[in-house]
């Protein structure tokens, strides 16, 4: 166990964010939790009690009669928005004061750094590299990202949970979005920032990082395994598995997903539905890939003169 | 008054210079004391003077009525509501992040002009501004520092802030447009940092921006290296990266080209969309929630 390797990573001042990042999201998710939790009891009592869904003030929080329903901007929520960056204000002067923003020697284009690494919040994408060429990996992914969370408001129409917490109403679609958002996006990021290091090898916390390192890693294409040579066949056989996969993949989302979640299935049109299944399974498509590269070192699947996947 | 006028003559009676002065003189000891009992007397309720109701257009009686009017009548607060729904101002309904992030944009705009004062964007004077920055200037370490983490922090806030819409389903109807503003907001909060990235002039900087830009290359049809950007007749110095870069490698020009973006470019850009962003939160019926829950049981589903 190398400590002082796994405090030069955790110390460096630009992974401080990420530090940060991780206590922060799990303190943001336990509170939404909490309230969630709160809100699927309350829905649970309502409806098994007409009588009361009608006179209940349908909130988690306590209201009395008698309450106003609306407060005054001033002071009431102005109190709490100067109190905010009052707060804030004071943890970047702390911070600002205790740690340094990092400066390396001058840019060199003759010294290459090892690893270089992008900016935490790209990390991610980085880590896809390894995974994916990169025309897919820093480009079709990104711009997939973009438009995948653009479209979430036209594709969900689930009527419920909307301006408020919930997880029983709401679990596809807040599964699927921790799941990209916690799971790939947050995770990856983790992995690029305290996992990787020379030559973007895989190094454990804690590990110390070998510049020389060399790993012996044989990586192979999915159609080597079936022995398929020819460049046809290779780019055929990639089609077809890729193809097979949004078949397949498509058609287990899709018996599970009209059976577990009929009334949104029922909701949506074919246009909506066909744009989650896209976005859906791309998005499970890359943790698969992923997979198959650190399980069974396969490098592409689909090979092709123009391009690899 | 009236004495006076008749001292000037008019009415043929003749007053002597040496009258009229002695009455100015009087004048001197009678009237200017009384004036400035007036004016104190006046001072001890400074609310009435026309200096300040010029600025405050209202009374600041602790009434319901003033209370509404301070926001209202108040350019910087007019966004918000009079009033709004009490949960509204839960902080663990809200997180308050989106303000955060607005707060955190306000303070990066701030250093970030005073760090324009220090800093050329050449290869010959980068890197040493920084260096003299953080060594001569009074309190500019501190000062880039605090641009440096407020950036980090505004990444975080904003991806929080997009975390608690999704979790509060505040995108659903009639918020769908003001979601979509909120994703080009997260790019361009992300943009923005990553065209600072470069600036220092530093080995950090540099690698970055040339990991990051590298893949550029491989954009599909319009990079060099991308699937179909040979046939598209894409080089290293027509493609998509050497307009990013103004050139085929990170240098004076990529430089030049990510501070015009980092100080102008994006932040007018992203200025716009703020506006539409917080003029949307409020035309679409304000914050989303926290609302009553609804059951399963009471959607009625819409003639299709």
């Amino acid at each position: 166990m190398d400590w002082r390797q796994l405090w030069e990573i955790m110390s460096a001042p630009d992974n401080v964010p990420i530090i940060a990042l991780i206590p922060l999201l799990a303190f943001y998710i336990f509170l939404a939790w909490r309230q969630a939790h709160a809100n699927d009891l309350l829905i649970e009592r309502l409806e098994g009690d007409a009588a009361l869904a009608k006179t209940h003030h349908r909130k988690a929080w306590p209201f009395k009669p008698g309450w106003q329903k609306e407060v005054h901007v001033w002071p009431f929520l102005l109190r709490v928005e100067f109190l905010a960056a009052i707060i804030v204000t004071i943890i970047l002067m702390v911070w600002s004061i205790t740690l340094n923003a990092p400066l390396e020697e001058p840019a060199n284009p003759n010294l290459t750094m090892n690893p270089a690494k992008a900016p935490w919040y790209f990390l991610g994408l980085q880590e896809m590299l390894v995974y994916f060429d990169p025309w897919i990996a820093g480009v079709v992914m990104p711009t997939l990202i973009i438009f995948g969370l653009m479209v979430i408001p036209y594709i969900d129409t689930n009527p419920l949970g909307a301006g408020y917490y919930t997880w029983k109403q709401r679990k596809f679609e807040i599964g699927t979005f921790l799941f990209g958002f916690i799971v790939l996006w947050v995770s990856m990021i983790t992995i690029g920032t305290f996992i990787r290091g020379p030559g973007w090898q895989w190094f454990w916390p804690g590990q110390t990082w070998d510049h020389n390192r060399l790993i012996y890693e044989v990586n192979r294409d999915l159609p080597d395994l079936f022995g398929i040579t020819s460049n046809l066949g290779k780019a055929i056989f990639g089609a077809a598995v890729v193809g097979g996969f949004f078949a397949i993949g498509g058609f287990v989302v899709h018996a599970l997903y009209r059976r577990y979640n009929a009334k949104n299935y029922q909701r949506k049109s074919l246009l909506q539905y066909s744009i989650l299944m896209v976005f859906f399974l791309t998005m499970i498509g890359l943790p698969i890939k992923m997979l198959l590269r650190l399980l069974f070192h396969i490098k592409y699947v689909w090979i092709t003169p123009w391009f690899n996947v | 008054m009236a004495d006076e006028k008749n001292a000037n003559g008019k009415n043929g009676k003749s007053v002597g210079l040496v009258d009229r002065i002695k009455e100015d003189f009087n004048s001197l000891k009678t009237d200017l004391p009384a004036k400035a009992k007036e004016q104190v007397e006046g001072l001890k309720n400074p609310t009435k003077t026309q200096l300040y109701t010029s600025i405050f257009r209202h009374k600041h009686d602790d009434t319901p009525r003033n209370r509404a009017l301070g926001v209202l009548s108040n350019v910087f607060l007019h966004l918000h509501p009079a009033k709004i729904n009490r949960d509204a101002v839960r902080y663990s309904y809200t997180w308050g992040m989106g303000g955060i992030t607005f707060y955190l944009f306000l303070v990066l705009t701030f250093t970030g002009v005073l760090l324009m004062f220090y800093y050329h964007p050449s290869k010959v004077q980068a890197f040493r501004d920084v260096l003299y920055l953080e060594h001569d200037v009074p309190f500019g370490k501190l000062l880039r520092n605090m641009h440096r983490w407020a950036a980090h922090l505004m990444v975080i806030a904003v991806e929080l802030h997009m975390f608690r819409v999704f979790l509060t389903g505040s995108y659903k109807k009639p918020r769908e447009f003001n979601w979509n503003v909120g994703v080009i907001l997260l790019v361009l909060t992300l943009l923005l940092s990553f065209t600072g990235y470069l600036l220092p002039d530093d080995q950090l900087g540099f690698w970055a921006v040339t990991v990051g830009t590298n893949m550029a290359r491989a954009t599909p049809l319009l990079g060099h290296e991308g699937p179909f950007g040979a046939q598209m007749g894409m080089t290293p110095y027509n493609d998509v990266r050497f307009g990013l870069l103004g050139g085929s490698i990170v240098d004076a020009n990529a430089l030049l080209r990510s501070y015009i973006w980092h100080c102008i470019g994006i932040p007018i850009i992203a200025l716009i969309f703020m506006v539409v962003h917080f003029w949307r939160v409020r035309k679409d019926g304000g914050i989303s929630g926290p609302n009553a829950v609804i059951l399963e049981s009471e959607i009625k589903e819409p003639r299709k």
